[in-house]
């Protein structure tokens, strides 16, 4: 599903510093993979690298047997509409919008089916977060893990190949934190491939495999 | 589909912060709106001035240019190669003739040339008005009414009478309405004319026009040819002038050349004999468009305040987006766009309220206290390019003021706001 080899990225500023350090990693289909480690061993840059965001590194990574490594921003950012869904540590929702409009945002983007075949699957995907009930609802007006349920329905919006979380439940409260590990396990119950970024041990205690990043490299 | 997508996220931006939205519009609303009046207003300014100018300005004039070279002396013709210097001090011109000498030649030849409508021969003279006690300083005009009357539709411009009157009296005369008011003359009423050269005549008032510039209807009026020449004791093919009305008054000034070498006469066109009202035509021209564009300009500077403080606010949505698959190129669209629908919606709101104002403005009575012009409202003038350009200017601006928040926002860094 996921092969990358030999990563390394340096920042720039205040002074370069290599943050990873020759990294290889593969990730097989339906697998639930934890990225651990301290603040600064550079799990969350590894993350963005993955996720296609980032481009500024050294080595190659290939996802679903495409070479993303060398597509265009262009080509990447319909690659990532298609094939990667995101959860961040803040819901990142557009404020003005409904949950139902956020939800469908990135269908409507694809393209791939119509509008109203998109807002049937958006609102099963809401429903699937138990967030069905919200729909209409102003995104700014819900609490936050409401907005972060919202957020991983919008993930999930195109059937992404790949689900990329930093931090998931780093912002939200013991409660909600609950909600969202338990909507996480059975997602991975269902086969996604989920790489997630946490430094929560019991988050990632549910995962197939904890990849553990000490100052730049997997140990 | 993309397309329809960026724009319903760019209406949503745009409803959900009405009233800056509203004020950007108002600034490009305000722009346009002044551009139109401030346009309509000095073009109809213009083009009232140019059409009061030809109604007393015919579109070429040919004359006897007054030389006022004397230098030239017998004494130099004298002296020719002795070592004398002949320096001449005060020379008096001797009697000259300001008359046109070969009028029928010329008169014929200009009617046969196609550019041509009428041709006008004149023989104009300075004169007092005698009535009773009253005498006033002014110029009668000897002409061919008929021709006259074609060159400046006089037709039109009697308050009384009618042009045709004057062929049917020798001594008729048709008399400015200032100088007729002046008078305290009626039609029918004889008027006395003393010449500079002390010839006086009588004449009987058989119309009254009005040109409209009191410079003109307060000292001129018309008689017949003949009735100059007897006045001046001059032969009957005795004229000093020739006006010339053309087809187009537009090629004035490069037919005059031609006639001046032709016919070897002093020929004016229109545009050189009133120098000053096409200079000031320029100047209203460019002050139009000065003011308009720093009105636009200020304007532009709303958008582009506003679009960056869009910008600023929506750092996280347009972070997101981009990680969601939204290419650069989309988020350009998406904010572009919302600059070019304030663009879209005050420039047509400007173009309406321009039309409303240069309305009001053309049913303006002009202040009635003047001499000067005769003018019932502010001159202003409907054509549909200052609209449309109106438009294009709008719209222009604001795609200018928002293209560089619009890219701003498309190179921005999902990856460093992402992480927070």
């Amino acid at each position: 599903m996921l092969t990358a080899e030999h990563l390394n990225k340096y920042f720039y500023e205040p002074e370069k510093f290599q943050v990873l350090k020759d990294i290889s990693l593969r990730v097989e289909k339906g697998e639930f993979v934890a990225l651990t480690g301290k603040s600064g061993s550079g799990k969350s840059t590894l993350l963005y690298l993955l996720s296609t965001l980032d481009t500024d590194y050294e080595g190659s990574i290939r996802i679903h047997d495409a070479l993303v490594t060398q597509m265009s921003q262009n080509a990447l950012a319909h690659f990532r509409n298609e094939y990667i869904g995101f959860v961040f540590q803040f819901h990142f929702l557009l404020p003005e919008f409904t949950a139902l409009e956020n939800v469908m945002l990135p269908a409507l983007k694809l393209g791939k089916y119509n509008r109203k075949d998109i807002e049937q699957r958006a609102l099963g995907k809401l429903g699937l977060m138990g967030m069905d009930g919200y729909a209409h609802k102003q995104a700014a007006k819900l609490s936050g893990g409401q907005q972060q349920r919202i957020a991983i329905a919008r993930a999930l919006v195109n059937d992404p190949l790949l689900i990329m979380a930093d931090e998931p439940t780093g912002n939200l409260d013991s409660a909600n934190t609950q909600i969202v590990f338990d909507i996480f396990r059975d997602l991975a119950r269902k086969g996604n491939t989920i790489i997630a970024v946490t430094h929560d041990t019991d988050f990632a205690a549910n995962a197939d495999r904890i990849v553990e990043l000490v100052d730049g490299k997997i140990v | 589909m993309s397309l329809a997508v960026n724009l319903s996220i760019a209406k949503t931006h745009l409803l959900s912060r009405k009233k800056q939205t509203l004020v950007a519009m108002l600034g490009v609303t305000f722009g346009i709106a002044m551009f139109t009046l401030m346009i309509s207003f000095m073009q109809g300014v213009n083009q009232f001035l140019e059409d009061t100018m030809l109604s007393s300005t015919p579109d070429i004039h040919i004359y006897n240019d007054v030389k006022t070279d004397y230098s030239a002396s017998v004494a130099a013709q004298y002296f020719k190669g002795e070592k004398v210097k002949v320096a001449l001090h005060h020379p008096k011109p001797k009697e000259i003739q300001i008359n046109i000498r070969n009028k029928d030649a010329i008169i014929s030849d200009l009617k046969k040339n196609p550019a041509v409508l009428a041709v006008s021969p004149l023989l104009s003279t300075q004169v007092f008005y005698n009535y009773g006690p009253v005498q006033l300083n002014g110029f009668i005009n000897g002409v061919n009414i008929i021709e006259e009357a074609r060159l400046y539709d006089l037709g039109g411009k009697m308050t009384s009478g009618r042009p045709e009157d004057l062929l049917t009296m020798d001594n008729g005369m048709l008399m400015g309405a200032g100088l007729a008011e002046k008078l305290n003359m009626r039609t029918d009423d004889m008027v006395s004319l003393a010449t500079p050269t002390g010839n006086t005549m009588q004449f009987r008032l058989v119309g009254i026009f009005q040109i409209g510039i009191s410079a003109i209807d307060n000292v001129k009026s018309y008689v017949n040819l003949s009735a100059v020449q007897q006045l001046l004791g001059k032969d009957r093919n005795y004229i000093t002038d020739i006006n010339i009305k053309l087809r187009n008054n537009k090629e004035a000034i490069a037919l005059a050349p031609g006639f001046e070498q032709k016919y070897r006469y002093k020929v004016e066109s229109w545009e050189t004999a009133n120098g000053s009202v096409t200079a000031s035509n320029l100047i209203r021209d460019v002050l139009t468009y000065v003011v308009s564009i720093t009105l636009l300009v200020v304007a532009g500077f709303g958008i582009y305040n506003i679009m960056n403080m869009t910008i600023a606010n929506k750092m996280k949505d347009i972070a997101i987006l981009k990680a969601q698959g939204f290419a650069r190129k989309d988020i350009t669209q998406i904010f572009l766009s919302q600059s070019m629908v304030i663009g879209i919606l005050g420039a047509l709101t400007g173009i309406a309220l321009g039309f409303l104002l240069s309305y009001a403005l053309s049913r303006t009575p002009f202040p009635a206290n003047n001499n000067f012009v005769s003018l019932k409202y502010f001159p202003v003038v409907f054509r549909p390019k200052h609209y449309l350009f109106g438009m294009a200017f709008g719209i222009g601006t604001t795609i200018v003021a928002g293209l560089m928040p619009a890219v701003k926002a498309s190179n921005i860094d999902p990856v460093a706001i992402l992480r927070g």
